[in-house]
């Protein structure tokens, strides 16, 4: 086989049809509820976790839609959207159910699960047993979430801070433990990768042989099996504090409820990069992929990776530079907060260079990367307004916080994933994807997302809080220009979603390679067999290497 | 360049306002002039380089120069952001000693000011312009957060602990305050208004006291019973404490310490508040504070015509 | 495509273990990947108790005295044994993975018969301990019954007491459960020198349970 450098969706004819693939080698709902392949357990994910999105993604549409005007009233109704307890359960709910049902879980369990093995050259990941309880138990978090919503709800917060999560009503105890369950979940798949990417290297794939987006998924992991923990152990003491009154988070029995926001951030600040680090993987895969040129920093890009998942773990101070840790402690935090933004910054100059005299084509998932690369920028840009400690005083806590992080959250990681599904969905599926449509959501998502969110940098600045009910007059035309954006980015991503969706009716005509990647995954047949290869691969080139065949390799 | 200021950013009523705002401001336009380089960079190059058919595209792996610059110089950009960020905060961390000094407590869902002379106001206060003020904060049930975005202040108010906030009010009128951490239901309707002014108007403000004091006396009465903790000692239901019930004492003849005996008129009453150790009633000790100059007209009105309902 | 395929010795389904999963290459590197997978879990479990260790080295420090006061409530004698308990069981798992390693299917067996008995000791002593305190209403939390003279925070030492101890019990409920079943397979004849990876991996566990006790005995039970 030649290098493919040719137009992407016309080398269809390429290959004959598979006979057989993973999705159709066995059938019937057994023999998913059963299968130890990586492939179908992604597969598995990803149907979880567009319910989560769901879920959680009209949460958002309710929370928008409430806050359209003061009175909460839309078409003259005489009774308001929400109540004020029940739109607090909404927006708790929105969070938790996005952070640890969706973001959590989308790129590594789902995407990751479907394409590391394959571009390691591997059959599966390493505990293939394992990998099945990993989704279990994340079915059973997510169950136990869901529970809570209907046994009383929960109107914490997703950050559960003490003394007011102790002493609510609801089902808070419920929701904390759904979170450590699903917890387990994600330090299962942790494990599960690391081991993977250690042992299971197809012959010929040192450490810099590797795809970037193994690079991604593998710090991911780090911080998964090394931070969650601390999250579980903080949530069991919430519910002891809840059942037994333990004290140690109530200051009226010598606890301390700022040593919860310690317990907490020094898990979620790293979850803030369990969440980040996949999306930037993935774009290290499309820009080369898009720009038919090898990526520009290979080992910067690997190295930032890891350096993120290490810092991240000392930053977590910088959720607290107003709630009474000591002011040395906040100069300290602040400092090291401004270290992690450079790996950061480095990844995106490396993205933009590497389309530098490359062969750029504008398919959706590339797009998506270009949109990737702005939305991030403006999330890490403004990072450093909350980075610097006087800066933080007055911006903490308000709308620019929320606006910030659905930049890099929202803007960085989810549209990353939808890039990333798109790329890797005539593999997954075996079927391509209208191009027309997926290009028109993404316009639409864009667009959507920058009116909902960048009217809120506006807001915070001027000092609207975060989880407010009720808001000034003087706030009301920009938090309605935010409503009718959120209601352009709902229908930009329900666009997609049927633009997937649908090509899932069509017959198998995805090509092995569509869009000409040289990562492994790409060198098996789509949908790919069972057992991923014929035989083992070996690898001989270096991924992204776009130079003739026969040419000096290396760099 | 104001007016992008003011679109952002609200009115700056401290100089403390000022000080973050520059800050802002500075990272604002790095922001905006990085962000537009990223954005022409990655369109042009979309477009400059766009897809041909078969053309071959060269192998730039890495160039260590660049990468050493994009390194180095965003490393020292944030370092002197860090140190800018520094300086306003440890320049305001500490208030200065000769501060004006109110006790907050944020409960679900008000905010109590405490003043120095012990008189308490809930939800609004006045202060005046150009003197440094500190606002030393806890919390009788949750988190809340006491968030003045004029003064670009902000802290948590955590029960258990004080913490404090400090600034000078430079700009007269209304301060909005807000709690920005979220505390429930009422969490949103959690404000209070600081009312900025002259000395002179402040002054007149602390003679005549809140609006609330324009009530009916006996309703005045009531709260100033509890607030300057009259009812520590004195009960309202006949029951003996360190000092005398004030239940049905009104119109009674009493007898004092030195034989004489005294009617309970206005006259008494307002005399055993203002100072108490002029008459000791028969059996009591004299431990009873003086609240000479700590008591409003009103609200020394408002006491006896309490008193004077106690039948 | 930048690979080629090669039909590697471990690909066919003829002449390798029964034991060696389809999609390893070799015994050895299932072995090595099972092993960084043990070693991971291992680490997120210090991790959780590590939670704990930093809560508890908090709250000791604001009440020192309160809690030197309370741990007089515990016993050093019966804590010791326990101690003592665990470091033999330790030893005799060591000798378990040894002689399944060596094919010594019958003293496999009856080693890990001794760690469990060792672990079903560990357990009775801290049964009696828990029913001592619960008597005396030395409990967490709200629980907290004590009658006698104590130090209002003698209470939060108590919930960490009964936090640590009790999530430290439930790992050596699950390390019984797990060593039982070892205790089934060696006898069936399961393991050889070529595989017997359960009993390494479970030995592994069973150290980091040890481990976790020998920090807690002297944190709780020997305040100075």
């Amino acid at each position: 086989m030649g290098h493919v450098v040719s137009a992407p969706g016309k080398t269809a004819a390429e290959s004959p049809r598979p006979q057989k693939n993973y999705l159709n080698e066995q059938s019937g709902l057994w023999s998913w509820l059963t299968t130890v392949d990586h492939k179908r357990i992604g597969i598995m994910y990803l149907i979880g976790i567009a319910i989560a999105f769901l879920l959680g993604g009209l949460m958002a549409l309710l929370v928008r839609l409430t806050l359209l005007t003061p009175d909460h009233k839309i078409f003259g109704s005489s009774t308001p959207i929400l109540s004020a307890e029940a739109y607090n359960q909404v927006f708790t709910l929105h969070g938790a159910i996005m952070v640890f049902l969706f973001i959590i879980p989308s790129v590594p369990a789902a995407l990751g699960n479907f394409v590391l093995p394959l571009m390691l050259g591997a059959k599966d990941v390493a505990f293939p047993r394992l990998n099945l309880v990993s989704w279990y138990i994340y079915v059973i978090g997510a169950i136990m979430a869901v529970a809570s919503i209907l046994l009383g709800g929960i109107d914490t917060g997703w950050t559960f801070y003490t003394p007011y999560s102790t002493t609510t009503g609801g089902a808070v105890t419920l929701m904390t433990m759904a979170a450590f369950v699903l917890g387990f979940s994600s330090i299962f798949t942790g494990i599960n990768f690391i081991a993977t990417v250690h042992k299971l290297r197809a012959p010929g794939m040192g450490w810099f042989q590797m795809p970037l987006f193994v690079w991604g998924i593998y710090s991911t992991a780090i911080i998964q099996v090394l931070a969650t923990p601390v999250l579980g152990i903080t949530l069991v003491l919430l519910a002891l504090e809840r059942v037994f009154n333990v004290g140690i988070f109530d200051a009226r029995l010598g606890g301390d409820p700022v040593l919860f926001q310690h317990f907490f951030w020094f898990y979620s600040h790293p979850a803030v990069y369990i969440m980040i680090l996949p999306g930037m993987a993935i774009i290290s895969e499309l820009m080369p992929t898009f720009s038919r040129k090898t990526i520009f920093g290979y080992r910067a890009i690997a190295f930032s990776s890891i350096a993120i998942a290490l810092i991240s773990f000392i930053v977590w101070g910088h959720h607290m530079f107003v709630s009474g840790q000591s002011q040395m402690a906040s100069v300290i935090f602040s400092f090291l907060t401004f270290l992690v933004a450079i790996p950061s910054g480095i990844k995106v100059l490396n993205w933009v260079a590497t389309m530098y005299k490359g062969n750029v084509s504008l398919e959706a998932p590339m797009l998506y990367a270009i949109s990737f690369l702005l939305l991030f920028s403006i999330g890490g840009l403004t990072g450093l307004f909350l980075g610097a400690l006087s800066t933080d005083v007055h911006l903490t806590d308000t709308y620019f916080i929320v606006a910030h992080f659905h930049y890099v959250m929202m803007g960085g990681t989810v549209i990353a994933f939808i890039g990333g599904l798109h790329y890797w969905w005539p593999k997954m599926t075996g079927r391509m994807y209208n191009e027309f449509w997926a290009k028109v959501a993404c316009a639409l998502t864009f667009i959507g997302f920058n009116m909902t969110f960048l009217t809120q940098f506006f807001l915070g600045s001027q000092g609207m809080p975060r989880r407010y009910y009720n808001y000034l007059d003087q706030f009301q035309p920009l938090h309605a220009f935010s409503t009718f954006g959120s209601w352009v980015l709902g229908l930009g991503l329900f666009i997609t979603a049927g633009c997937l969706l649908a090509s899932l009716r069509k017959p198998y005509d995805a090509p092995d390679n569509p869009w000409g990647g040289t990562t492994l995954e790409w060198a098996t047949q789509s949908p790919p067999i069972t057992h991923n290869f014929e035989g083992q691969p070996v690898l001989e080139r270096e991924p992204y290497d776009y130079r003739p065949v026969g040419a000096k390799v290396g760099h | 360049m104001e007016w992008i200021r003011s679109l952002m950013l609200p009115l700056q009523g401290s100089e403390f306002a000022k000080e973050v705002d520059s800050l802002y401001m500075f990272i604002f336009w790095l922001s905006v002039v990085l962000f537009i380089g990223i954005t022409i960079a990655t369109l042009y190059f979309a477009w400059a380089f766009r897809f041909k058919p078969g053309r071959r595209t060269e192998h730039i792996a890495h160039n260590a120069t660049l990468e050493l610059a994009w390194t180095i110089i965003p490393l020292f950009i944030v370092i002197g952001i860090f140190f800018w960020g520094v300086n306003g905060y440890t320049k305001y961390a500490v208030a200065p000693g000769d501060a004006f000094q109110v006790q907050v407590v944020g409960k679900k869902w008000l905010w109590q000011f405490e003043y120095p002379d012990g008189s308490r106001y809930v939800n609004e206060i006045h202060l005046p312009v150009g003197k440094p003020v500190q606002f030393i904060m806890t919390s009788e049930d949750v988190l809340h957060d006491f968030f003045i975005p004029t003064m670009r202040v902000k802290h948590d108010v955590v029960p258990g602990r004080y913490t404090s906030v400090w600034f000078t009010p430079a700009v007269a009128g209304n301060h909005h305050v807000a709690c920005a951490e979220y505390c429930g239901k009422g969490h949103s309707d959690m404000a209070a208004k600081i009312v900025v002014e002259s000395q002179a108007a402040y002054e007149l403000w602390v003679k005549e006291g809140p609006a609330d004091l324009n009530r009916p006396p006996v309703e005045v009465g009531r709260d100033q019973y509890e607030a300057k903790g009259c009812n520590t000692c004195h009960s309202i239901d006949g029951t003996r404490g360190q000092g005398p019930s004030w239940k049905g004492i009104w119109g009674q003849k009493h007898k004092m310490k030195d034989g004489s005996e005294i009617l309970v008129d206005e006259n008494y009453v307002r005399e055993s508040i203002l100072n108490p150790q002029a008459h000791i009633l028969e059996g009591y000790e004299a431990i009873m504070p003086a609240f000479q100059g700590l008591l409003r007209e009103k609200e020394l009105a408002g006491l006896i015509a309490y008193i004077k309902s106690l039948q | 495509m930048s690979m080629t395929v090669v039909d590697t010795p471990g690909h066919g389904h003829h002449g390798h273990d029964p034991n060696q999963q389809h999609h390893f290459a070799s015994m050895a590197q299932q072995f090595d990947s099972a092993k960084i997978g043990m070693w991971l879990f291992l680490a997120t479990e210090i991790l959780l108790f590590g939670g704990l260790f930093v809560g508890y080295g908090i709250m000791q420090g604001q009440h020192a005295e309160a809690f030197k006061s309370a741990h007089h409530h515990l016993d050093k004698r019966l804590g010791f044994l326990n101690t003592v308990v665990l470091l033999v069981s330790s030893w005799t798992m060591v000798m378990a993975v040894y002689s399944a390693s060596v094919n010594k299917r019958k003293a496999t067996v009856i080693l890990l018969i001794i760690t469990l008995l060792c672990a079903g000791t560990f357990m009775v002593v801290k049964y009696f301990e828990y029913s001592h305190k619960i008597h005396d209403g030395l409990l967490p939390g709200k629980y907290f019954s004590y009658k006698g003279p104590h130090l209002e925070r003698e209470r939060m030492f108590f919930s960490f007491y009964f936090m640590m101890t009790g999530l430290h019990g439930i790992h050596v409920l699950l390390g019984m459960v797990a060593i039982s079943w070892l205790i089934f397979r060696a006898n069936r004849g399961d393991f050889s020198s070529s595989w017997y990876t359960p009993v390494d991996l479970v030995g592994l566990y069973w150290h980091l349970v040890d481990l976790i006790w020998i920090y807690l005995f002297p944190l709780l039970y020997l305040i100075q």
